[in-house]
């Protein structure tokens, strides 16, 4: 071996430990709340470096799932809290999976227009689409605030069977993602003008109408990034928190996010309760990762993919 | 572009006198009618709103008043708008260089290492999970005292940590916690633009003697200069939009050491229900954002590489 190869291969070397070190910092840490999640509550002062739960113990899971009464919980050393981790995990889940399916959808036809039918207008609106892109949410949270909040109080007024009803308040959860994001029409887009047109037209001289060849032969073929931008859109809104935290901090549509940041601001100042809050936090870290295992290839890819416009 | 002239040539050679074919607009526009009426509810009417609000004192439950500049003017003065600028640059000159200099370094690596889809899916786990909960973990791995960072390192005989509950520390730590969070998913952008450069420049430069950091710093980085003009920019916007991990972990304290710009729009709009001072600070953050993208674009000429 010449001495050269044998730098490259130290220099090899040298790479891969720092990659390892670089993937356990990213790692360790999820350990680390299953870890504590499992410690018993009294013993969290003990072994504090300790790898390995210390007491090990389902209870802290248990106490956040409100499956022991309080009496018990304040015996085993908790606030007595739980975070009704169900139900919260239910509304993250109908909260998300509204707006994934309405925006994707929308979004999917509006790009569809842009991208294959000429229409009067169509360069102007797609322009104001895109610039939209550019306006930090804060600037419209307030204006948009106001307005949910409006109409809320007015239907409310109109019909006692809607005023604070599930499907009133998810109804202004899920307003403003609703219909589309100036970010879903301009990837869909962008999609379908790479799109081989011959198929469509093919389809059009054989007497399909619009509607025919979009439903029969554009969808068909989009498939991989309509499921990509599903993907996308389904992770943030499962992370969206200052949206539901504005019109949505009623416990009966609360989503985990808002959740767990009120179950830590109700604990105890100096002590909080570490096991249960990392028991909480395991439990909204699962769904995610669970989903993932199974999308990771697409979650990349469409990275990837939004690197190049 | 050549497919939409090729398209205006080729269509509607029946009816070459009018340039629509009602038919087609029509329906267009029913395509598009549900993403119109998001984004004239949504955006556009919120947007012009959003300014008129400015130009009021409005506190939700009584009718606004009218008072035409005055929040601009109140905000030229006010000190906790400047500090809020302050600790957003602040926090903003912690991230951003971190994290580009650490996603560079990752990505590089990656190219030459392994192409491996696992270490790419693992690096952005982080990234998945929601602001919320990376911030909880990290209350927990930063908690002065009986977090896990503090623990080891007075278990090595230094003094203990602060962090975020420390005046000077918590905007550092809150840095640190979205560089976990972020690095690996900008390093994938970095890596995907690393890929587009053809490999035989490499050699071609090794042939002429060049050394690998020097191949690294006067190819490597020239080339990719779209790329990282794309995720400067992203990742700088993001980066003055901090709010989440913020509210989680110091809600703006201590003594205001971490009231971020949104930190300070929140709690001027939904505490102190000053809603015409808060999309005025909404407003500026706009056009703040506008200005420093347009700077980083005349900066980094982002339409072109070198080469």
């Amino acid at each position: 071996m010449t001495p050269q190869n044998n730098s490259f291969n130290a220099g090899r070397i040298a790479m891969w430990v720092l990659m390892i070190i670089i993937l356990f910092l990213t790692l360790f840490p999820f350990w680390w709340v299953l870890r504590t999640a499992l410690t018993t509550q009294g013993m969290i002062f003990d072994s504090t470096t300790s790898l390995w739960p210390v007491g090990f113990t389902w209870e802290n899971f248990a106490r956040v799932l409100g499956l022991v009464d309080t009496s018990e919980a304040l015996a085993s050393g908790g606030s007595g809290q739980s975070i009704n981790f169900f139900r919260f995990l239910m509304n993250s889940f109908v909260f998300s999976t509204i707006i994934t399916v309405f925006q994707v959808s929308f979004s999917t036809m509006a790009a569809y227009a842009f991208a294959r039918l000429k229409f009067p207008g169509r360069d102007t609106i797609f322009l104001l689409y895109v610039s939209a892109l550019m306006v930090p949410g804060i600037v419209t949270l307030i204006p948009n605030f106001v307005m949910i909040r409006g109409i809320g109080q007015w239907l409310g007024n109109m019909s006692e069977v809607l005023d604070g009803s599930y499907g009133l308040l998810m109804g202004q959860m899920v307003a403003p993602y609703f219909f589309m994001t100036p970010f879903a029409v301009f990837f869909l887009r962008q999609f379908f003008l790479g799109l081989n047109k011959e198929v469509e037209e093919a389809a059009r001289i054989d007497g399909a109408n619009y509607w025919g060849v979009f439903w029969n032969v554009a969808l068909p073929m989009s498939r991989p990034p309509i499921v990509t931008l599903g993907i996308i859109t389904f992770i943030n809104s499962w992370n969206e928190y200052l949206w539901p935290l504005v019109v949505g901090r009623d416990e009966s549509v609360r989503v985990l996010t808002v959740a767990l940041n009120i179950f830590r601001s109700q604990q105890p100042s100096g002590v909080p309760d570490w096991t249960g809050l990392m028991a909480g936090t395991a439990l909204a870290i699962l769904p995610v990762l669970l989903i993932y295992m199974f999308v990771s290839r697409q979650v990349i890819d469409s990275i990837q993919f939004t690197g190049f416009k | 572009m050549a497919s939409q002239a090729e398209s205006l040539n080729s269509g509607n050679t029946s009816r070459p006198k009018s340039r629509w074919n009602s038919t087609e607009t029509l329906v267009a526009f029913l395509f598009l009618l549900p993403s119109l009426i998001g984004f004239i509810m949504f955006y556009a009417v919120p947007a012009v709103r959003g300014f008129w609000i400015s130009l009021t004192d409005w506190d939700l439950l009584t009718d606004p008043t009218w008072v035409g500049l005055e929040n601009y003017q109140k905000l030229i003065g006010d000190r906790e708008f400047r500090n809020s600028l302050w600790v957003t640059l602040r926090y903003v000159l912690w991230n951003i260089p971190l994290q580009t200099a650490i996603a560079v370094v990752i990505a590089v690596m990656m190219d030459r290492l392994t192409k491996s889809m696992v270490v790419r899916a693992l690096l952005i786990v982080p990234w998945l999970m929601p602001n919320v909960i990376v911030a909880m973990l990290w209350l927990w791995l930063m908690d002065p005292g009986l977090g896990l960072l503090n623990q080891v390192w007075e278990g090595m005989g230094f003094e203990g940590w602060g962090f975020l509950g420390n005046v000077d520390q918590a905007i550092p730590s809150i840095a640190v916690i979205n560089i976990w969070r972020h690095v690996g998913y900008t390093a994938l952008l970095i890596f995907a633009g690393l890929q587009t450069i053809p490999k035989s420049i490499y050699e071609a430069a090794s042939i002429d003697g060049a050394t690998e950091l020097r191949a690294f710093w006067h190819m490597t980085i020239p080339l990719l200069r779209p790329v990282l003009a794309f995720v400067l920019i992203t990742s700088l916007i993001g980066s003055f939009q901090i709010f989440d991990t913020v509210a989680v972990t110091t809600g703006g304290g201590p003594i205001n050491s971490t009231e971020v710009i949104n930190m300070l729009i929140f709690e001027r709009a939904f505490e102190r229900f000053d809603m015409g001072y808060a999309t005025t600070v909404a407003n500026a953050l706009f056009l703040m954002l506008v200005g420093v993208s347009l700077v980083q674009l005349r900066l980094f000429n982002a339409d072109d590489s070198d080469y």
